[in-house]
């Protein structure tokens, strides 16, 4: 019988354990933000190596997306004669939900890969032990400023996003297609709330930055301290980010949008 | 690359993403064409049935929209929807203007026009419009045609049947 339940006893406390150590690992994080702000310009290099070297890959897959999404709703929409609505359609699918997950994930992926690689380097090359001989807290100095980076550079990264998407579906629909061009904003304008749909993006966007960044941070963090343990941790990174963005975003989706 | 032209390409970026995020609430969102409650003024509308009215549908007259429904609530009293209009200040009704529920196009969405009166006063903000007419429910309406079409043949059925015996008709 012991036999039984013991493996399922010490399942459930690894996990806890392994709950708990996030846990303090987010509270420790926040604890040491504020005193990364005192220095300011390691954060602004955080935001240009998180946030505009992310840039080029966010615009690009937006306009991509802004496209696609353009021709595929006019097929479906033109057998209705509402091919006007497709603005619409375009816009609160890219502020809802595309901008901030696509976002995300393209976050996870180029930012959260490079920051876990980073840190666990400075971890297996002992550069953190240095700095804590030192006397220099390493949270504070390393992971406070590309916390504070991450959690602000994702919401610029999500809205500009959308932004190009939108413009894509423009080029694609008035430019190419020929949708009257007053009808395409038109609609969109009557369609779409600021607070309720741009806004709650944007709150979605922000949350999915603290998680991105904050499950990169502890991966490098955390890592064995091995060329495996980094290439481990990178790929973990990726994994959990995307599966937590997921996640979340169907919670917040749930509480934000189940009302008509 | 120096500090400066870090600084420099940040501030790039974080003004982009103000650009977008205007261009998000003025172009293609309606914070533009949604004035402020500060140029607005209330009028009330009790209707016995608002048929799909929502929040934020327009209130248009001669189908220039004038203003939004703020609200729509149930009277516990009377047991009819009131519905709360913020109207533009600019644009003054006669106290014996009417609001209906209309639709725009067959499956459009529904929205309240007011026909405007010939009174010379007009509403103050907080009145209520006494003429509404309700919106069109499509199965109380089919209902009603079917309702009288059976009513027709039932007036027509017997003078039709009483001369049937003495030659009939086709």
């Amino acid at each position: 019988m012991s036999g039984l339940l013991a493996p399922i006893g010490r399942r459930t406390l690894e996990i806890l354990r392994i709950l708990g150590h996030h846990a303090f690992f987010f509270l420790e994080l926040l604890r040491s933000s504020p005193a990364a702000l005192r220095r300011p310009y390691l954060v602004v290099a955080q935001i240009h190596a998180i946030g505009n070297l992310s840039l080029v890959i966010i615009m690009a897959s937006g306009l991509a997306v802004g496209f696609v999404l353009a021709l595929q709703m006019y097929y479906a929409l033109v057998t209705y004669g509402a091919a006007e609505s497709l603005g619409l359609i375009v816009n609160l699918s890219l502020v809802r939900e595309l901008g901030p997950v696509v976002t995300g994930l393209l976050f996870a992926g180029r930012a959260g890969t490079s920051l876990t690689a980073e840190i666990g380097l400075m971890k297996a090359g002992e550069q953190l032990a240095a700095m804590d001989m030192m006397a220099i807290d390493p949270r504070t100095r390393v992971l406070a400023p590309r916390f504070i980076g991450g959690i602000v550079s994702m919401p610029i990264l999500a809205i500009l996003f959308s932004t190009v998407g939108i413009l894509g579906a423009y080029v694609v629909a008035v430019l190419l297609i020929g949708v009257d061009s007053g009808n395409f904003w038109s609609i969109m304008q009557t369609g779409v709330d600021v607070r309720r749909d741009v806004g709650n993006g944007i709150v979605k966007s922000m949350v999915f930055g603290v998680i991105c960044t904050f499950v990169a941070l502890y991966q490098g963090y955390e890592t064995q301290a091995t060329p495996e343990g980094v290439a481990h941790a990178t790929t973990r990174t990726v994994v959990i980010a995307s599966l937590g963005i997921l996640a979340m975003d169907f919670i917040l989706t749930a509480m934000m949008f189940s009302t008509p | 690359m120096g500090k400066k032209s870090i600084e420099t390409f940040v501030g790039l970026f974080v003004l982009l993403g103000l650009v977008g995020l205007v261009f998000l609430a003025l172009k293609a969102a309606n914070l533009g064409t949604f004035a402020s409650s500060g140029d607005t003024y209330a009028l009330l509308a009790k209707f016995d049935n608002i048929g799909g009215l929502k929040v934020r549908a327009p209130v248009r007259s001669a189908g220039v929209t004038v203003g939004r429904v703020a609200s729509i609530t149930l009277d516990p009293k009377t047991y009819q929807g009131v519905v709360r209009l913020q109207v533009d200040k600019g644009v003054q009704f006669p106290a014996d203007s009417s609001a209906r529920i209309l639709t725009s196009g067959l499956l459009g969405d529904q929205y309240v026009g007011i026909e405007a009166g010939g009174e010379e006063k007009s509403f103050a903000p907080g009145d209520t419009i006494k003429q509404t007419q309700s919106a069109v429910v499509l199965e109380s309406l089919i209902g009603q045609f079917l309702f009288n079409k059976a009513a027709d043949a039932g007036s027509a059925a017997p003078p039709a049947a009483a001369p049937a015996p003495a030659g009939g008709k086709k």
